[in-house]
């Protein structure tokens, strides 16, 4: 039956065989259009409305500059420890065998699976005076809850499996010849990991710390419970939209989630490029 | 999952014993601080007060409403997204269009966006004051602060689980079977159901899980909208802010623990789906494998 076709027909690459597309896509983009870009241009349209002087001076106060500086800081301190802690579970998933190690792989993902709600209470609780973690903390002089490091600690904790995820294919895939090469080769454990194993990681680990480092700066739920939330030392930005909120203050609120969500809109266009470059077979696990 | 038994006799990095249970007690140690005992501690505050307390506190009358808030918002945000995800994963992953990157980059954006900003963004929209809202006051249709906003922040910010489940695994197997069935003259439904949908089902379900935890445990956005009405318009975490902020621990760590319950059930289901599909993928990568030689 095939005899009579010619090449070109074959292979139909650019020709469209499947159906559908006008009903995915269309329905994709009203969806898309209604869901999310509708919402953002109603957001754009209110900070507009202000007038820049007023928009300026919000977003310049000196309660909200503080806040972005402990969530900037706390994010990058908390995306940090888990680029080392990640990059740890991952090699332990993926290089040994151990009882036990299902149970870890699934427990990775707990803090996605769990509320962040549930979360905070739930720190806030261990990490109180009077917790168990707190108590030990306590007598080493230490504060963890209502401080700083209270909100790096949520920060951290949800965002635990970021890394991991991103790390972990990669390392499965790694090829074993170099690295066995450099082992016979008499170089130690330490060296060939970092000449010849964290080189192929290492764009895989970044993404996973700009992941994490994307999702400390939005959270919201198991931070607010723990930071104590005393302004100027350990308010974030989310809180500062939400007290706006709740002082009606429509156009301050909007303001400062501007630039949060301007922020987070660069994050994601940057990992995007960033990932495309260097991870086309990275499948995006959330 | 091949590299985790080293079958040959080469030494590779890491190797060495001592390393190798030095480099797994430290995870360990640090999975148990950091995860397993913050889990333990949620079902140990729970029933600080003992089983009577925790039963009866998860049977007021708030509680029970929380409870079905939370069951009637998942119900409605997992089939709008199932529906949604599917539909872009297939316009994505079959055709060639223009904006076709940055249509899967716009897809992201819920997940980078704070929750809070989410709430926001429907609140400027929807309520009294905005565009939509005031036209919708003047026919006295409330969505905000009511359970219809609960409802459509939480598909924004849910949105994008199914179709970051499915792109992958469609684009790995590409179009070859679809383009089959549709030449012997399936049409578009059979199409679906019979060659597209049994290939993409275990996905499918992870997408719908994840979909469903995520949904059920909105918080930041949730609480933007909501107006934290209690009985009415109280999803269960946020329920359980407003015991934990009432000095109700036990009762707040009650309705987290039926939140934690539904966290483990999330993990077990989705580690079995995981190695279901692991297994599709490999099937699938085993047969690419045998076309190409």
């Amino acid at each position: 039956m095939a005899t009579h076709l010619s090449a070109a027909d074959t292979r139909p690459r650019h020709k469209r065989v499947l159906p559908g597309l006008s009903l995915s896509l269309g329905t994709s983009l009203l969806f898309i259009s209604l869901i999310l870009l509708l919402p953002m241009a109603g957001l754009v349209m209110q900070s507009v409305d202000m007038g820049w002087d007023r928009y300026w001076q919000v977003i310049t106060d000196e309660r909200v500059v503080a806040s972005y500086k402990v969530t900037l800081w706390a994010a990058a301190l908390a995306s940090i420890f888990n680029g080392f802690f990640g990059l740890l579970l991952a090699w332990v998933l993926v290089r040994y065998d151990f009882p036990g190690r299902r149970i870890l792989d699934a427990l990775v993902d707990l803090p996605f699976a769990l509320p962040t709600a549930v979360a905070g209470i739930t720190l806030a609780t261990l990490y109180a005076q009077n917790g168990w973690y707190g108590e030990i903390l306590e007598s080493l002089g230490i504060k963890v809850a209502y401080t700083p490091w209270g909100i790096v600690l949520a920060m951290a904790f949800t965002s635990i499996p970021f890394v991991v995820r991103t790390v972990q294919p990669v390392l499965e895939e790694l090829s074993p010849e170099e690295e066995e090469a450099g082992m016979t080769l008499g170089a130690s454990d330490w060296s060939v990991f970092r000449r010849v194993i964290f080189p192929a990681l290492w764009p895989a680990l970044m993404t996973g710390i700009a992941l994490s480092f994307t999702r400390s700066l939005g959270e919201f739920g198991a931070v607010i419970f723990i930071a104590g939330n005393m302004p100027y030392v350990s308010e974030i930005t989310s809180l500062m939209i939400f007290v706006s909120l709740q002082e009606f203050d429509f156009p301050a609120a909007s303001a400062i989630a501007s630039v949060v969500l301007m922020a987070s809109l660069i994050l994601l266009f940057a990992i995007n490029i960033w990932q495309a470059r260097y991870l086309r077979r990275l499948h995006g696990r959330s | 999952m091949s590299s985790t038994k080293n079958t040959s006799s080469q030494l590779r990095v890491g190797d060495n014993p001592w390393v190798k249970w030095l480099l797994i007690g430290l995870t360990l140690l640090l999975t148990a601080i950091l995860l397993v005992v913050p889990l333990i501690s949620i079902f140990q505050q729970a029933f600080m007060e003992g089983a009577a307390h925790y039963f009866s506190s998860l049977l007021e009358a708030d509680t029970l409403h929380a409870i079905g808030l939370t069951l009637l918002v998942a119900a409605l945000t997992v089939p709008i997204n199932l529906v949604f995800g599917v539909m872009l994963a297939w316009a994505v992953t079959r055709f060639e269009f223009p904006g076709r990157k940055l249509l899967m980059t716009l897809m992201d954006i819920p997940f980078a966006v704070s929750p809070v900003v989410a709430g926001l963004l429907y609140l400027l929209l929807y309520g009294n004051n905005g565009w939509i809202g005031s036209w919708l006051y003047d026919h006295d249709i409330q969505l905000m602060f009511a359970w219809p906003g609960i409802v459509m922040v939480t598909i924004f910010v849910t949105c994008p689980f199914v179709a970051r489940e499915l792109i992958p695994l469609m684009q790995q197997q590409g179009r070859e079977d679809e383009e089959a069935a549709v030449i012997l003259g399936a049409s578009g439904w059979q199409l679906f159901r019979r060659v597209t949908l049994p290939n993409i089902k275990w996905a499918l379900i992870y997408g719908v899980i994840l979909t469903n935890a995520r949904a059920v445990g909105e918080f930041g956005a949730v609480s933007v909208v909501s107006g934290n009405i209690r009985g009415e318009t109280n999803t269960l975490p946020l329920l359980v802010q407003a015991q934990y902020e009432d000095y109700q621990a036990a009762a707040a760590f009650a309705s987290a623990s039926l939140l934690a319950l539904l966290a483990l059930l999330t993990l077990l289901l989705k580690a079995f789906i995981e190695w279901r599909l692991e297994r599709s993928m490999k099937l699938e990568s085993d047969k690419e494998k045998k076309t190409t030689a």
